[in-house]
């Protein structure tokens, strides 16, 4: 079993909070992502939501995702139609949130990854290897991605899976 | 491999039924499912969209309609009364407006007991590992799936053992000890890891003062945090050790606007206060509310003018157990605000909402900006003493001095 996901890097820094991400302003109004989508990273960069190209990957530093646990901050980015949050690490709910959403979330040394690189990604269930395609650098970490995560990643999140699988399968 | 585990460890190798570490991810099977009204309405659709058909133990299950207690605007009222109809369909107890703050109800009921494993759509949820099991936030997807299967996926944590020595000095109290925890840790300090609370002076505390420095845990993003009834297994191997002289400690209060923005209380003094908030899972128990009056009580048993002082009783329990020994009547008598039981103005969604410029002195868990529905109020920390003192002064004042 495995993940693999190719596209573009769009850089952001440490300590992206799910504020940020998306605004409690914009959440007062709807919790729709398909509208909310627009507003992806308006705090810190008014033209990024509609620079998003299907298959984008988001790259960070630390703790991605810190602040609230609302959901809707991982569900957003997915509808957007990015597939992966590469980061240093995360918060621990946002973490949950993206893996049960079916949006690869994986910790990851980005401190050479530039905005606009094409990067290619694949997961196995012990192995992340990371190839950045603009400046030849491939690396990989192990990880421990046994299951049901990767399983989860595979359906698209826990919805996908629980219908699929009708429970969790027990190792 | 060495044998001996963390109790993080002990726990979810015992609830998934695998000999696991640090690092594993397992599947466990839950003892207790906590919702609210501010997460179920979400699970509820992911239940839907997961094809569930049926709550797989709903004895298991708990609906707390606490975040909107009352309701306030009709989309809560309709949050509310989806929540109910949900829970009448599926069996499950809903614990209606009033009752009180999720955690708080599972603890009062005694129905969880050391070494259980509680899920809890809120991220207070790990107070309840004051009582020697391992309780953690959730989002909606995971309340919705644990409904389905009764089960969960968690990743181990590494955990940080904390260990607490020495006596503290009369006006000090878990508040403090959990704040000044907060700032040596820091707010990210113990993400994805589990804390143990060890040592001869934790093994001495009260229940109520466990549950303070479980639940502030959070601040410093912990995934769980434990009183463990046990000793510590010997080979069991912790990501770091930490350690606090309670005897060092004196009361301290975290500016705004952030939990770990901890300083000795003497530096604020002087800061004008003009609302003081006593509640919430962090200081809206019993202790806490009677060592209010008790500090007001004794520096006159007045609230100053143009301060408002509002007290919410975490659960029905507690408003009864204050009632009956007049401790509510009496802070009432004095212009007290009491409020329905429940989160109150913890994080805007229900209660006193704070003016523009106001101050706000709290015996809460959180003070980012806004957290109390206004951006331009600004939000103190502190223990239940301390607070009381502000209401008394009308600005931030060390409890030590009041009523000498
Ligand atoms: S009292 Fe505050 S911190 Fe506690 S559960 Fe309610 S909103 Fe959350």
């Amino acid at each position: 079993m495995e993940v693999r996901l190719e596209g573009r890097a769009r850089k952001f820094g440490d300590d992206i909070n799910t504020d940020y991400i998306i605004s409690s302003t914009r959440k007062k109004e709807t919790l729709d992502e398909a509208e909310l989508k627009r507003y992806l990273m308006e705090t810190l960069d008014p033209d990024f939501a509609a620079s998003v190209r299907p298959g984008d990957l988001l790259v960070a530093g630390k703790n991605f995702g810190c602040g609230s646990a609302m959901e809707v901050a991982a569900t957003v980015i997915l509808a957007a139609g990015i597939q992966a949050v590469l980061a240093q690490s995360f918060s621990r709910t946002f973490y949950r949130n993206a893996i049960n959403n079916g949006l690869v979330a994986l910790e990851f040394d980005t401190s050479t990854i530039r905005e606009g690189d094409r990067l290619s990604i694949e997961l196995t269930e012990t192995m992340l290897t990371v190839g950045d395609l603009t400046t030849c650098v491939r690396s990989s970490v192990a990880t421990r991605l046994p299951e049901p995560l990767l399983g989860i990643l595979e359906c698209g999140g826990l919805v996908g899976y629980l219908k699929q699988r009708g429970g969790f399968r027990t190792p | 491999m060495s044998s001996g585990k963390t109790v993080a460890e002990q726990i979810l190798s015992a609830r998934s039924g695998v000999d696991a570490r640090a690092g594993d991810v397992v599947v466990c099977e839950v003892d207790w499912i906590l919702g609210t009204d501010a997460a179920t309405p979400m699970a509820i659709g992911y239940f839907e969209k997961m094809g569930g058909q049926s709550v797989r133990d709903p004895s298991r299950v708990m609906f707390a309609l606490d975040h909107y207690s009352p309701p306030t605007t009709p989309r809560t009222k309709a949050f509310h009364d989806q929540v109910r109809a949900f829970a009448r369909k599926h069996g499950i107890e809903v614990r209606d407006v009033g009752a009180g703050i999720s955690h708080q109800l599972l603890l009062e009921s005694g129905r969880a007991k050391a070494g259980d494993l509680v899920v809890g759509a809120d991220s207070h949820t790990v107070t309840c590992g004051a009582l020697g099991l391992f309780a953690t936030g959730i989002g909606s997807s995971d309340l919705a799936a644990a409904m389905v299967t009764g089960q969960i996926w968690l990743r181990i944590p590494e955990t940080i053992q904390v260990t607490l020595t020495g006596e503290r000095a009369e006006g000090v109290s878990a508040k403090d000890m959990a704040l000044a925890l907060v700032a040596q840790v820091g707010g990210e300090g113990a993400n994805y890891q589990a804390v143990e609370f060890r040592g001869p002076a934790a093994e001495a505390l009260p229940l109520e003062d466990r549950l303070v420095l479980c639940n502030l845990a959070v601040e410093m993003s912990a995934k769980a945090a434990m009183f463990p009834v046990g000793p510590a297994d010997p080979g069991a191997r912790y990501a770091r050790a930490v350690s606090l002289d309670l005897s060092a400690l004196s009361p301290v209060v975290a500016l705004p606007d952030a939990p770990a923005n901890v300083t000795a209380i003497g530096n604020a003094a002087g800061t004008p206060v003009h609302m003081v908030f006593v509640g919430t899972c962090a200081g809206g128990r019993v202790s806490d509310i009677r060592e209010v009056l008790r500090v007001i009580e004794r520096a006159g048993g007045r609230v100053a003018t143009g301060v408002q002082l509002v007290v919410t009783p975490a659960s029905r329990e507690v408003e009864r157990k204050l009632t009956a020994d007049g401790t509510l009547p009496r802070l009432a008598s004095m212009g007290a605000t009491i409020t329905t039981p429940g989160c109150g103005a913890c994080c805007g969604t229900s209660g006193v909402i704070p003016e523009d410029g106001m101050n706000v002195m709290s015996t809460a868990n959180r003070n980012f900006r806004g957290r109390m529905g206004n951006p331009r109020a600004s939000i103190y920390l502190a223990s239940p003493a301390a607070c009381a003192a502000a209401a008394v002064s009308g600005h931030i004042t060390d409890p030590r001095t009041m009523g000498r």
